[in-house]
């Protein structure tokens, strides 16, 4: 079956937007053949430095015959209908059929060659492709990432005819910018393109390229001794930067070991994009680098890497006069500077900023077990290396440099600490401080920048959220389970200088919101959320115990039949509640029937078991308590009618359903749990 | 080439003066007014502007008060030299011209690597920005490459393509050197041959004490906003042909421009201060940028 393949051949893509690329390409491509109805076996897309392809398989040579009936005017309409019908159809009176009084057109149409049909995807997909920043070139008008200069674009070995402004297309493309014949190649498809690639020194796949370039790093290392500093992410932009992979080991002063790990790992990954390397089996750098060349050359990279190691030498050279300099000031005094620092201009400056940070902390501190005085103290300190030099080179590195400073003016460890870590979390892959002064902070701060952006009514709509305003509630809610700390929410939302008003409660479903968002990233059931948040709790770690407990109840056969029986109950009370008002009071005990007795009597009991399981919340017992209810409740409405004639009767058994329904909603409230 | 080894400073000049002005260039003297950056050049932010063909290079000597180290850092300068090309519209093989002027310089792109790695480029204080690249040498930022898209807050057609080489980097890579100051800046064979410390070391030590610690922040400030009223008064105005005096009036935009520099070096410029000096600039520029591109249009 015939293959397509497309070559879209530019100036350099950058890597952070090749992956994106390649499925985007897919999906255009998948969507276009489905609508033009041309099926295929297989279909993949590659993206790399300068070329994003695509490799169709097993594509018909035209489109299906397809037949098409057209709904046209009545029996015996007027001939003007007719006429008007027959041109726009475009068939003769006599091709007709007539079913019930109605006239239909019958048209077959010949499916299209796919050549003709893949020029229009192919013109249509280069116009309309959504990179996430596009520009035009020259006197043209055509958008792409960086100038697209030509497109290897073949059906069945035959040249597609497509045709865009600036572009040429053939059966050409081009291999390495500096290796090989650095001439024009010829394919006519996939094998014939991915063989002359690789004699052009252009690996195609991403994920080929990735594997040479660990594989040949960690070899490097191994043969001196040293071991590779994994790092995906380096490694995923590393690999759209180059088309023929050669990873180097470069040597770093030793000295330079003197500044913080930190500072040289940002320094190499950041600025350079080198991989880190340690002495084998040790947590410690070792003085030397991988970098990852495009390109062979005569001499073995020599001359490659020792330009890389002076790069490297002349950024160090630098981090360290900051390094320097910046300890000549202790931290304190950097607190003045923080006046000229505005944080937003509705929210005051930096300096202000710490000073609620500050208040914050020392007001948190008791509730999670750290001394308020040294939070207050890290607080106070937590902005200060904003105005360093490294901190001003490297922004990445704030806190993280502070922490560094105080410990060296002789703060505490644990006042150190805080400092160093209250920007944390700050993404999914890190952790969570843990220690109490530095969580008093790392809340503080967090609370301080949501209560703040609130207050001024800029909480994140849609895909807007410039302050980071859901990272930052994100933050606070992995620090309040991980830790499992006990907290109220919106009482520290009440401590903020922000008070609480209407924007604050904005600010509590905004948490209540996020937790949400994290339970259900988790796999917990969204109906079992809502269920328990309806309770009005914010003390999170309760709140995801109860969660927990529910679902383990729902997914037994008590607690099954048992959210049935609520139902049954909760559906007769709306029922009645409609024709007037509910029987107000306590259910009283009855003699007969026996089941409405036992059912009382299973209520009574499980009444004192609940509340002392609340208590203690202890939600799997207080779920324990309730399976009590279900046989009782299955008896009951088995045998018994709510509706009886007589209204004494049916008064009490009403109440007897919402002292059932009452008892249930204290663990959640079950009319909400669905499925 | 003169003499055999790597080019020295002024040789690696007169090599780019030679290569583009053979592209059809015409090869300018650095503008005689302090700028911060190559780009500043009247010949790039408003020749860039407007639909005719402009094609031109030259050195600008950049001012960055803030990057003094008072000549005590080998890598980092107040004053450096930029070697800027202009081509509009850019060629279709700007890329590969870029690359052929870098092995006329000396580089032989088959032992180095060389890279093209994402850049945007942007200048907010002349609403300009671009799309392209830093080329890497070895790992060394030795060029920046960008094809505009909009200089003065106007849409850049068509569009202009821009090199900045840092001459003093590629120098040093050049000549193998670890200091800018040991960069051979003739000859070493020339009985006169002089280091680049030699020329300018001294520059360097006086004005980072002048611009870090004894300019007159008063006096800066005052000035700042004689250039500001300059420029709204030149732009009011109409020469004896009846144009806007656009020329006068951008070179007060670039004055303004740099006493904002002089201004931050001294750190007197608090962040919540910094965004309304730098919308003032833009402003200007781009009140500027509207009225060539209005001369050029009548001009059309």
């Amino acid at each position: 079956m015939p293959q397509f393949l497309l070559e879209l051949f530019s100036e350099e893509i950058p890597a952070r937007m090749q992956d994106g690329a390649a499925r985007d390409l897919a999906r255009l491509a998948r969507e276009a053949l489905a609508q033009a109805d041309l099926g295929f076996v297989d279909l993949r897309a590659y993206a790399g430095a300068r070329r994003l392809t695509l490799v169709v398989d097993g594509l018909p040579a035209a489109q299906p015959d397809r037949r098409e009936e057209r709904k046209g005017p009545r029996v015996g309409a007027p001939d003007a209908a007719m006429n008007g019908f027959l041109r726009s159809a475009g068939v003769a009176r006599e091709a007709l059929v007539e079913r019930d009084g109605v006239w239909f057109a019958v048209i077959d149409r010949a499916g299209r060659p796919t050549v003709d049909i893949l020029a229009a995807i192919v013109e249509n997909l280069v116009a309309r492709f959504p990179w996430p920043k596009s520009m035009t070139w020259g006197s043209g008008t055509l958008r792409w990432v960086r100038p697209l200069h030509s497109a290897l674009c073949v059906f069945d070995r035959q040249v597609v005819p497509a045709r865009i402004a600036g572009v040429r297309f053939g059966d050409l493309s081009e291999g390495h910018r500096f290796l090989g014949a650095r001439r024009p190649f010829r394919a006519r498809d996939f094998d014939e393109y991915r063989e002359a690639l690789a004699g052009h020194f252009v690996m195609l796949d991403a994920q080929a390229r990735r594997q040479r370039i660990v594989e040949r790093a960690r070899d490097l290392c191994a043969a001196r001794g040293l071991e590779l500093v994994e790092d995906p992410g380096l490694l995923d932009e590393v690999a759209g930067m180059v088309e023929w992979p050669v990873p180097l080991l470069g040597d770093m002063d030793p000295r330079f070991l003197q500044l913080p790990p930190e500072v040289i790992r940002t320094s190499m990954r950041t600025h350079q994009r080198y991989f880190a390397v340690r002495e084998a089996g040790s947590l410690a750098l070792a003085p030397h680098f991988v970098c990852v060349a495009n390109i062979e050359t005569a001499d073995g990279g020599a001359l490659i890497t020792a330009g890389n190691a002076r790069v490297l030498a002349a950024r160090l050279d630098d981090a360290r006069f900051f390094w320097d300099a910046d300890r000549k000031i202790p931290l304190d005094q950097r607190l003045e500077a923080l006046r000229g620092v505005t944080f937003h201009a509705d929210l005051g400056t930096m300096h202000a900023r710490v000073g609620r940070i500050e208040a914050l902390a020392r007001a948190i501190a008791p509730a999670v077990g750290a001394d308020p005085a040294l939070a207050a103290r890290a607080a106070r300190l937590a902005k200060a290396d904003l105005g360093t030099g490294l901190v001003g080179e490297f922004p990445e590195l704030q806190g993280v440099m502070g922490g560094y400073y105080a410990a060296l003016q002789g703060e505490s460890a644990e006042v150190a600490a805080a400092v160093r870590d209250h920007y944390r979390p700050q993404g999914p892959g890190d952790a969570a401080p843990a220690a109490p002064v530095s969580i008093a902070v790392a809340l503080a701060d967090k609370f301080d920048t949501l209560a703040g952006f609130f207050s001024i009514d800029q909480a994140p709509t849609g895909s807007r959220d410039p302050f980071a305003l859901r990272r930052a509630a994100l933050g606070v809610i992995r620090i309040i389970l991980e830790n499992e700390l006990r907290l109220s929410v919106g009482d520290i939302i009440g401590r903020t200088a922000f008070g609480a008003d209407a924007a604050m409660a904005k600010l509590a479903g905004f948490f209540a919101d996020r937790l949400k968002v994290l339970l259900r990233d988790q796999g917990r059931r969204h109906d079992l959320l809502d269920a328990v948040f309806a309770l009005g709790d914010d003390d999170l770690v309760r709140l995801t115990a109860r969660i927990e407990a529910l679902g383990d109840f729902l997914a037994t056969d008590d607690g099954a039949n048992l959210l049935a029986g609520f139902r049954r109950a909760a559906n007769i009370l709306a029922a009645e509640a409609k024709k007037g008002p509910l029987p107000e009071g306590e259910p009283a005990r009855v003699a007969e029937p026996a089941e409405e007795a036992a059912l009382f009597d299973a209520l009574v009991a499980v009444r004192p078991r609940m509340d002392a399981a609340l208590a203690a919340e202890d939600f799997a017992a207080a779920m324990a308590a309730l399976a009590g209810l279900r046989a009782p409740v299955d008896a009951f409405f088995d045998k018994v009618l709510v509706n009886a004639d007589d209204e004494v009767v049916r008064a009490g058994r009403l109440r007897l359903l919402a002292g059932v329904r009452d008892e249930m909603r204290k663990v959640a409230d079950f009319s909400l749990v669905s499925g | 080439m003169t003499s055999a080894g790597p080019l020295s400073f002024q040789d690696l000049i007169l090599e780019l003066h030679r290569f583009w002005s053979a592209q059809g260039c015409v090869i300018l003297q650095p503008y005689d007014v302090e700028v911060g950056a190559g780009t500043l050049h009247p010949a790039t932010v408003l020749r860039a502007l407007g639909p005719k063909p402009w094609r031109a290079a030259y050195v600008q000597p950049s001012r960055r008060p803030s990057d003094g180290r008072f000549g005590e850092n080998p890598n980092r300068l107040r004053s450096f030299h930029q070697y800027q090309v202009i081509l509009k519209p850019n060629p279709p093989d700007m890329q590969a011209m870029y690359l052929a002027s870098l092995e006329a310089v000396g580089v032989d792109p088959t032992l180095h690597d060389i890279r093209f790695v994402e850049d945007d480029w942007e200048n907010p204080t002349v609403g300009a920005w671009g799309l392209g690249w830093e080329v890497w040498c070895d790992g060394m930022e030795i060029s920046q490459y960008t094809y505009f898209q909009q200089v003065g807050g106007l849409d850049v057609s068509p569009v202009a393509g821009e090199l900045t080489y840092g001459v003093e980097r590629l120098a040093l890579y050049i000549q193998g050197k670890d200091s800018i100051f040991d960069l051979a800046f003739n000859s070493p064979q020339s009985p006169d041959f002089m280091t680049y410390g030699q020329v300018y070391l001294e520059n360097e030590r006086q004005f980072s004490a002048f611009e870090q610690e004894a300019a007159d922040v008063v006096m800066l400030k005052r000035q700042f906003d004689d250039m500001v009223e300059t420029v709204n008064r030149l732009l009011a105005r109409s020469g004896r042909q009846g144009q806007a005096l656009v020329l006068p009036a951008y070179d007060h935009v670039l004055k303004a421009s740099h006493l904002f520099n002089l201004m931050d070096a001294r750190g007197s410029i608090a962040v919540a201060e910094r965004q309304s000096y730098i919308g003032r600039i833009r402003d200007l520029c781009k009140q500027c940028a509207e009225a060539w591109v209005a001369l050029e249009d009548r001009a059309a």
